[in-house]
């Protein structure tokens, strides 16, 4: 299932005083079985763009085209759109409403119309994949879990809708290194087992090199990079003008590449800065 | 949906009514909301007419974002102005049915009518013109004589900042947390009135429980600063009358008095 969007565009408050432009003239294909990393800085259009791909926001002009139906039109079935693109909001546990994790993850799926016993099956399964213990955890209260729980409930409240691509706004905003770590990890296996594609906006140049393969770049509304992940930082000095960066591992490599000549300078994580320095020391004893 | 609400909306801007003293602003459209409701006759609404149009050219706020103000309330408005026509017994012009139009009726129906139409135009003006900071100080300043009698001006000025800053940010976390629910399938736009009403169950059940939680964090924080009411505390900005002031004062205190007066001649 691809998405694809042709000249997006989007204006805040349009003929207000308070008229902005937070999306400009986008076009770009997300494919089956990406991994892609969307990253700007805060106000670039990042958040406004991901709502535009479940339809929860209509385009001032332009067309957004998910498995082949325009979900611009009028009469097109959002519901359907949107069990088909899962979106997880930023700090996702500030829309748990629940008296039970069970109740609350079972949301979605019941909106779909599903019957019971599948609901059920989905719920053990969302619950299964971010990490929670189906048993002890369903008949709890989400408002009494330690806050990587809570947002683990409302990530597995999308996930039991089943998507085929799953959307994941700052899903590590606000948590603990271990919290980040944790989420992080459940989210590639997530992509490796699951075999769906998955968008992750973040602001963590180091997340983004360990887990994605494919990068967009977003600057004030508009998509100024779209390239595979080494490609995109290699233009390092380019992504600070924009205020952003790349990895620190990538950084520290580029600095010993420039003194060393024969050290790769396209590193993405401190794994493969280690073996390109073992690499590099071997060479200079052998030498 | 939430963004065509824009009573209480403020419009930046830097003309003579803009940067009237707030008092003077709040005290004119007192005068404006009696003088709304004394006067009996049509002539004097067609100078509150010419009144608030002058207001509007001066404040350069555009026509059309007061129009947009009322357009929520046309349903409020539309049904006085109904009943006020079926409702009132006098001379009968004719009968629709069940209903008898009277004269008086159709009179006071119009009227009513109008009084809404301006009454809202009146009041947006005033917070379109002015911003939420410079309306609390306002009406604190005014309301301090009656501290004597144990009104807690300052307090009451304080929750009325508070609950106004809070205004639009509990308007963008209802807008997100509603995307939020209708990414997982709900539906707040179709079904019967009960329907509807339950499914606005996972919307206010979490906009509650972020209310409150913001609540309490804004209260540590003030009470981290040290914060303990009105007593002895100084301002940044005090407010001071000029000359200007005055003068739009006196002027209004004129014109809505022989406005006013029409009613006895």
């Amino acid at each position: 299932m691809t998405i694809k969007l042709n000249n997006l565009t989007f204006v805040y408050n349009p003929n207000t005083p308070f008229e902005k432009k937070a999306l400009d003239d986008i076009s770009l294909e997300i494919r089956e079985g990406e991994f892609i990393g969307l990253i700007g800085h805060t106000g670039s259009g990042k958040s406004t763009l991901v709502q535009h791909l479940n339809g929860l926001i209509k385009p001032t002009s332009g067309n957004i085209i998910v498995d082949g139906v325009n979900i611009v039109e009028k009469d097109a079935n959002l519901k359907e759109i949107r069990q088909k693109v899962g979106l997880v909001f930023q700090y996702p546990e500030h829309q748990l409403f629940e008296e039970t994790v069970y109740r609350d993850i079972a949301f979605g799926p019941k909106n779909l119309g599903l019957k019971d016993e599948q609901v059920e099956e989905r719920v053990k399964e969302a619950m299964e994949l971010v990490g929670l213990d189906y048993e002890s955890l369903k008949d709890r209260s989400p408002f009494e879990l330690s806050g990587g729980q809570k947002r683990r409930v409302a990530i597995a409240g999308v996930l039991a809708m089943k998507p085929k691509v799953l959307i994941l706004d700052e899903p590590t905003a606000g948590l603990d290194p271990r919290g980040r770590d944790e989420i992080l990890g459940e989210i590639q296996k997530l992509y490796q087992k699951e075999n769906i594609t998955i968008v992750l906006v973040s602001h963590s140049m180091e997340d983004i090199a360990k887990l994605v393969n494919r990068i967009l770049v977003m600057h004030r509304g508009k998509i100024q990079m779209d390239d595979k992940t080494r490609e995109v930082f290699k233009r390092a000095d380019e992504l600070e003008k924009m205020g952003l960066g790349v990895p620190q591992i990538t950084k520290l490599m580029k600095i010993l590449g420039e003194r060393e000549k024969d050290i790769k300078d396209t590193i993405l994580t401190v794994k493969e800065a280690k073996e390109e320095v073992l690499k590099y020391l071997r060479r200079k004893k052998d030498a | 949906m939430l963004k065509d609400i824009t009573i209480g909306q403020y419009f930046p801007g830097n003309t003579l009514i803009h940067k009237l003293d707030p008092r003077i602003k709040i005290i004119i459209i007192s005068l404006f909301i009696f003088s709304l409701f004394f006067i009996k006759s049509f002539i004097p609404y067609i100078f509150i007419l010419g009144f608030i149009l002058m207001v509007v050219k001066i404040s350069k706020v555009p026509l059309k974002f007061i129009l947009k103000g009322i357009r929520p309330l046309l349903f409020i408005i539309l049904i006085t102005f109904f009943i006020n026509i079926f409702m009132t017994r006098g001379e009968v012009l004719f009968e629709l049915g069940p209903l008898t139009v009277t004269k008086e009726g159709l009179r006071l129906g119009f009227f009513m009518g109008i009084r809404l139409i301006f009454l809202i135009t009146g009041t947006s003006l005033l917070t379109l013109t002015t911003s939420p900071i410079a309306l609390t100080d306002g009406i604190e300043k005014l309301l301090t004589p009656l501290k004597r009698i144990g009104l807690p001006a300052h307090e009451l000025a304080m929750m009325m900042t508070i609950a106004l800053r809070f205004i639009p940010t509990l308007l963008e976390e209802t807008d997100k947390i509603m995307k939020a629910q209708m990414a997982r399938g709900a539906d707040f736009e179709s079904g019967n009135i009960l329907n509807r009403a339950k499914n606005l169950v996972p919307l206010l059940v979490p906009l509650f429980i972020n209310a409150f939680r913001r609540a309490d964090e804004l209260a540590t924080a003030m009470e981290a600063r040290c914060y303990r009411g009105g007593d002895n505390r100084t301002r940044l900005n005090e407010l001071k009358l000029d000359k200007k002031d005055i003068g739009a004062l006196v002027s209004m205190v004129v014109f809505f008095g022989i406005i006013v007066s029409t009613r006895f001649i």
